[in-house]
């Protein structure tokens, strides 16, 4: 059994295991629309390596950060569907 | 003899060609125009899109009021993806000598009718509240606004064919000779006036004529709604523009409707290369933090270049050729190509039409500086 962080998602507090992406995060919590295009339309991480820009997710109130390339921290709060 | 096929023959498809299309053919005239690359693919794509009324001249003051006039003349007809937009320009002073040229500033549009407003550093604080708490504080024109300029580009080519503008698209000039036009493909276009609006290329068609290539600088963020609300420059942007030697970088950035943000700006003569210049970059970005320092959390997504039509007096060149009556000039534009590319128009078309323009021409006339090219 890893080690487990408390990571917040759009304000709910979930548990991790250390070391996990946002990104894992996010989809081991089913949640797969990361983001809004600029139509509105649901946007999900393709790439898993930093090149897409797809996965992006508001991380501590900073918008715009890559969930596939952010490592999950104690405490983080972690935003999704934004625009 | 065989008249003309055209009235007009317009070389170049930027913002200045589609704008004198778009006017030539509204008033009833054949036009023909040719443009090898996409529709505002020059300096057209790369600018701000800002449209704004200067005051460093009276003659810049006069053709940048103007057109301002005649693009909210078209407001009404503009589609969407021209992306228009009232975002206003807010000239930010960091200390009390940039105060100083605040209110001198103030006095100058005032006393010519146009409507701005100083903030003192509480209330620019508060109109843009991740501008540096330090400054001093700023000068609002609400009336400035900001545009997709390749969009607009294309939609006044597109009015221009609707009043039957003929376009040779994918296909370049190679010779402009006021009444005969020859094209790369072999083609020869017989018109009464042709003009030359290839911006930074004019010289190569028109010789003889001093328009350099500026370039400039931009970076484009990821979209953040509302943390810029309005087209922000430093005063000292004027002294940056102003120096027509060195190498100088300027804060001045603007909000996309999209929530993006827009950032520029330099100005580089003799770097005739499009590459990045990443020295000169970062310096962009130093002079935006230094104004705007949380500007340092935002994601960029890109940068790229352009090239300004630059002349030395700063006016754009606008009318006949001295020695060549039939070739028309619509260059030099530099950094204010978009403001006043409707004004270049218009001008154009009353000196063709013989009517009275709303303002004076004769400071943009290329005669004006026909002594230098004689001599040089």
């Amino acid at each position: 059994m890893p080690d487990m962080l408390t990571i917040s998602i759009n304000g709910s507090p979930v548990l991790v295991p250390q070391g996990a992406s946002v990104a894992v995060a996010l989809l081991s919590h089913q949640i797969f629309a990361f983001r809004r295009s600029i139509r509105g339309e649901p946007r999900g991480p393709v790439c898993g390596m930093g090149v897409c820009f797809e996965c992006r997710v508001t991380i501590d109130d900073i918008p715009h950060r890559l969930a596939c390339q952010t490592s999950c921290a104690q405490g983080m709060e972690v935003q999704t569907d934004a625009p | 003899m065989i008249s003309p096929t055209f009235d007009v023959v317009i070389a170049g498809a930027g913002i200045v060609g589609a704008a004198c299309a778009a006017e030539f053919a509204q008033a009833g005239l054949r036009v023909a125009v040719v443009e090898p690359s996409p529709i505002g693919g020059g300096a057209t794509a790369a600018g701000m899109g800002h449209i704004v009324v200067m005051d460093d001249s009276e003659a810049q003051f006069a053709l940048t009021h103007y057109s301002q006039q005649l693009w909210n003349n078209l407001l009404p007809s503009l589609p969407d993806d021209v992306q228009f937009q009232r975002s206003g320009t807010l000239w930010i002073a960091e200390d009390d000598d940039e105060m100083a040229e605040v209110h001198r500033k103030y006095a100058y549009f005032t006393a010519r009718g146009v409507p701005v407003e100083v903030l003192d550093s509480p209330s620019l604080a508060q109109a843009e509240p991740n501008l540096s708490p330090t400054l001093a504080g700023g000068l609002l024109n609400p009336g400035d606004s900001v545009l997709y300029p390749p969009c607009a580009a294309r939609f006044l080519l597109e009015t221009a064919q609707r009043s039957h503008a003929v376009l040779f698209l994918a296909n370049r000039v190679q010779s402009l000779s006021g009444q005969s036009t020859t094209l790369d493909d072999g083609t020869t276009l017989s018109s009464a006036f042709s003009i030359n609006a290839t911006g930074t290329w004019a010289p190569s068609l028109t010789p003889g004529w001093n328009v350099r290539k500026r370039k400039g600088h931009l970076i484009i963020t990821d979209r953040y709604p509302g943390f810029v609300r309005h087209q922000l420059v430093e005063l000292g942007y004027l002294k940056s523009a102003h120096a027509n030697q060195s190498d100088s970088v300027a804060f001045n950035v603007q909000p996309r409707p999209n929530g993006q943000i827009l950032l520029g700006s330099s100005r580089q003569f003799g770097d005739d290369s499009s590459t990045i210049d990443s020295a000169i970059l970062d310096r962009m970005i130093a002079r935006a933090l230094h104004f705007m320092p949380s500007l340092a959390n935002l994601a960029a997504i890109r940068s790229w270049t352009g090239f300004r039509a630059a002349t030395p007096d700063k006016l754009p060149l606008i009318g006949p050729c001295p020695e060549n009556p039939s070739l028309l000039l619509a260059t030099g534009h530099e950094g204010l190509g978009i403001t006043t590319s409707l004004a270049t128009a218009r001008l154009l078309a009353d000196h063709v039409l013989g009517r009275t323009p709303a303002i004076p021409a004769s400071p943009y006339l290329p005669s004006r500086s026909y002594q230098e090219v004689i001599h040089a």
